[in-house]
């Protein structure tokens, strides 16, 4: 994919016009501010890239040019007109549409079912599906995909990347002319990113404005106009892409040097023995899986989507585990067929999808906290909320972790992000394990409540626990790593000492080692 | 461009009409109980006089178990419907009170009641925000204790042209038949070709997703509602025609709430809503008439009936759990 990034047209001697000014918005969340005086604008047919740090206010800007959330304050022209939205339909009449990272299709309905939802052509309320589908393949036809996917494809039998093709291809039914996409390149694999990076450059010659929301530098670099910084709720800056190194964006979006940003690494001299070591294993969905973990060892695993690092988190946890090859822990063989026995084996597993698996959200903090080692007594033993009987007791977790909460009743679901995930961390500290695995531990976390976890989990390895943390932000991989292993197609592609740098760690995800 | 992905090459295009894998059972078991019967049971099974009468047997639950599959689509329930025939039977045989001239205003009556119940029910749960499993029971209730404190038996009458309903036949055919079958395509099609079908699988597959598309799911889940008691007055008035005469026992001696659920799910609609539809709920239904005259023709002990029933409910909800992305309706 090597779409070079286009200035504005050199013929035409007044600058392009203006689809979108934002002028002084803001949004506050209680005392959190969100969005801080605000200015942003896009002009026609531009891919502007904006990036910041989880928490820095993409997702905010977004929901407000969506229609999603209102503004506190502050004015949004679109086309040269003064607009407010209360409802995205709103939003989406005025012609600007959002693509999220989920996707609101319906997975049991067609494709041409799922675009004209709502506004589906009839006569006497009779659907009239001639006119639908010839309506839906006009719109594939455009977006060059009408080869590969068919109005009457159901969507669950489709790709994630030909899903998003069809929310594309129902942004622009709605004959949108601001596009904004949600890091739609987290969940495609390569040639489905280089696919999709070609429809938007398609989509930009016909007019297209489109807002860029991604971490992925190569993408950036290859499709976008111009990109935005957003830190801590305020923009930074604006560059054309051409100007700019990836160097200067990382700093500019974090603000800091790396090293100051994260806890110190282990010294070589806080490595203990081998806690985990597993030799060429494998199941369906992984091949030739051999690392090591040593005690008090940060190891970072680190890889595009769908390239494994999930599952070999739920392979060594026992949720799909391992078919052949071996597993050691603390060098005696061990077989985990189930989170049970893994838990039993000493490991702890903090989920990816913290709201879903990791946490009971209409339960209180202390049942929650104390579900793992409820889950080890006898099935009729009395519990205590407390938890005092034996080991640490529920406030002295709670409080390692420096959980923000109302009181240890407080149901989970009405905790900020950051201290849900300190609750499943503390839920996982009270059973004392020798080795934890984190997958997306900060993900949807803001800035100060990732700097905390981070904290505790530098803290948990000084202890002399092993930790194997998965990330997709590839900053976070680099700063709190010891080891880095990259995965591709569910294999272990390489492993990068600490202080390796990015373009490595991207290349190994890419291309393993050939290119 | 085009987006290529071997995984999905190969793939067969979704078709417009596919038989739910249910009606395959149905076949199944069709032919067991033929086999069955004609080995040890009383009388022939593929007659036209049989064949008939399991059609009728499926009449008064294929009936209600339409309505319960729009409830169900849209991702809610409706356990008010066995006291809602009860209702419509007892008081259509009451307005009649054996007079033809009658039968129309208590046609309209029970109709009118009928939507009345299906809109406070749809109220509840969308403006009110009651969980339909508590909603439709406590508006049932309400519907019992108020028929069970004016009627206590048989009340009334129904004329004999009324009995047409359940006894009569066009040709060959049988009333009742004529009755399912075409309410069956009726709702068939509006659930595959109208807007309100449409918009029926997308409020019960995602609501957020349908508001966010300017559908009214409110309005949707009222209106589904409403077609559910419809169906429940149908059945009743159908059964006060079999009957000669409405008791506030009917629905409840039916089972029909349950029984209605237990077809809807046989058929393959998922009770969290948005997939499935009334071709599956029929089948259902029909496997449950004919193992009714199986289990009559074999003098087979009534309760060994119900275990079946529970058998094949399990069954076939194991198999649709197994091949979940089976596509049905």
């Amino acid at each position: 994919m090597t779409a070079t990034p286009e200035k504005p047209p050199e013929a035409s001697s007044a600058p392009p016009p203006t689809a979108l000014r934002m002028q002084g918005t803001s949004k506050r969340f209680g005392a959190f501010t969100a969005l801080s005086k605000v200015d942003f604008s896009c002009q026609v047919g531009e891919v502007h890239a904006l990036i910041g740090e989880n928490g820095a206010g993409k997702s905010t800007l977004m929901k407000i040019l969506g229609g999603a959330q209102s503004p506190d304050e502050g004015q949004i022209e679109l086309f040269g007109r003064r607009v407010t939205f209360r409802h995205p339909v709103e939003a989406q009449t005025a012609g600007v549409s959002v693509i999220h990272q989920e996707f609101n299709l319906l997975p049991h309905r067609t494709v041409a079912q799922n675009i004209f939802l709502g506004r589906e052509p009839h006569r006497f309320g009779v659907i009239d599906r001639r006119a639908q589908n010839a309506a839906v393949t006009a719109l594939l036809t455009r977006l060059g995909i009408s080869a590969s996917i068919h109005p009457d494809d159901l969507i669950a039998d489709l790709s994630v990347a030909q899903q998003q093709m069809v929310e594309i291809a129902k942004a622009l039914s709605y004959d949108a002319r601001l596009l904004i996409m949600d890091e739609p390149t987290a969940a495609l694999a390569n040639q489905e990113v280089d696919a999709l990076l070609s429809l938007i450059a398609n989509l930009k010659e016909q007019g297209m404005t489109i807002i860029y929301i991604s971490h992925r530098f190569p993408e950036i670099f290859s499709v976008a106009d111009r990109v935005t910084v957003l830190k801590d709720g305020a923009i930074i800056t604006t560059r054309d892409v051409g100007e700019v190194t990836v160097a200067d964006l990382v700093r500019l979006m974090v603000g800091r040097d790396l090293s100051e940003y994260y806890p110190p690494r282990a010294n070589p001299g806080d490595l203990g023995e081998v806690v985990l070591s597993v030799k060429s294993a494998g199941n369906a969905k992984l091949r030739n899986i051999s690392f090591q973990v040593r005690a008090g060892e940060v190891l970072g695993i680190a890889g595009l989507q769908g390239a494994g690092r999930s599952e070999l988190a739920q392979a060594l946890f026992g949720v799909d585990p391992f078919t052949y090859g071996e597993v050691q822990l603390h060098g005696r063989r061990v077989h985990s067929r189930s989170p049970r026995q893994a838990i039993g084996h000493g490991l702890g597993f903090v989920t990816e999808d913290r709201k879903g698996l990791g946490l009971a959200l209409r339960q209180p903090i202390a049942d929650n906290v104390a579900l793992a080692r409820r889950g080890r007594r006898p099935l009729l033993s009395l519990v205590s909320s407390s938890g005092s009987r034996s080991g640490t007791s529920v406030e002295e977790l709670t409080k390692s972790v420096d959980l923000r909460s109302a009181g240890l009743h407080q149901e989970a679901q009405f905790l900020s992000g950051g201290n849900q995930q300190k609750v499943v961390l503390a839920k996982w500290l009270a059973l004392d394990g020798s080795l934890t695995i984190y997958d997306e531990p900060t993900r949807g976390i803001d800035v100060n409540g990732k700097a905390s976890i981070h904290q505790l989990i530098r803290d948990s390895a000084r202890r002399g626990k092993a930790v194997i943390m998965i990330s997709s932000d590839l900053l976070e991989v680099i700063g709190m790593s010891d080891r880095i292993l990259v995965m591709r197609f569910g294999e272990v592609a390489g492993e990068l000492a600490a202080g390796a740098t990015e373009e490595q760690i991207m290349l190994l995800a890419t291309h393993g080692g050939e290119a | 461009m085009s987006v290529t992905t071997p995984a999905t090459s190969a793939k067969p295009r979704a078709s417009r009409f596919r038989l739910p894998i249910i009606w395959v059972l149905l076949l199944g078991i069709f032919a067991i109980a033929w086999l069955l019967v004609s080995l040890f049971g009383r009388g022939d099974f593929v007659s036209a006089n049989n064949l008939g009468n399991i059609l009728e047997r499926a009449t008064a639950l294929g009936i209600v178990a339409i309505g319960q599959t729009f409830a169900i689509l849209v991702a809610s329930i409706d356990l008010s419907v066995a006291y809602l025939i009860s209702v419509a039977a007892v008081m259509a045989s009451f307005i009649m009170q054996g007079d033809p001239a009658k039968v129309p205003l208590a046609i309209l009556v029970v109709l009118g009641i009928g939507a009345v119940v299906g809109a406070i029910n749809g109220l509840l749960i969308t403006k009110a925000r009651i969980n339909p499993l508590i909603a439709t029971l406590g508006v049932g209730l309400i519907l019992r204790g108020v028929l069970n404190a004016s009627f206590q038996n048989f009340t009334g009458s129904v004329p004999a042209s009324f009995q047409f309903l359940a006894y009569g036949s066009v040709g060959p055919i049988p009333v009742p038949v004529i009755i399912l079958a075409g309410l069956t395509l009726l709702s068939a099609l509006l659930l595959a070709r109208t807007r309100f079908g449409a918009h029926i699988y997308a409020v019960g597959g995602n609501r957020i997703t349908a508001r966010l598309s300017g559908i009214r799911d409110h309005r949707v889940v009222i209106g589904a509602h409403v077609i559910t008691s419809i169906t429940a007055v149908i059945t009743g008035l159908y059964l006060s025609s079999r009957l000669r005469s409405g008791a506030p026992w009917i629905g409840t001696d039916g089972v029909y709430d349950l029984e209605s659920i237990a077809a809807v799910v046989v058929g393959g609609t998922v009770l969290a809503g948005g997939r499935g539809g009334v071709l599956g709920t029929v089948a259902g239904v029909l496997i449950f008439a004919v193992l009714d005259t199986m289990f009559n023709q074999l003098g087979v002990n009534s309760y060994l009936k119900q275990v079946l029933r529970g058998l094949i409910i399990i069954g076939a909800v194991a198999i649709y759990a197994a091949r979940s992305r089976e596509v049905v309706g």
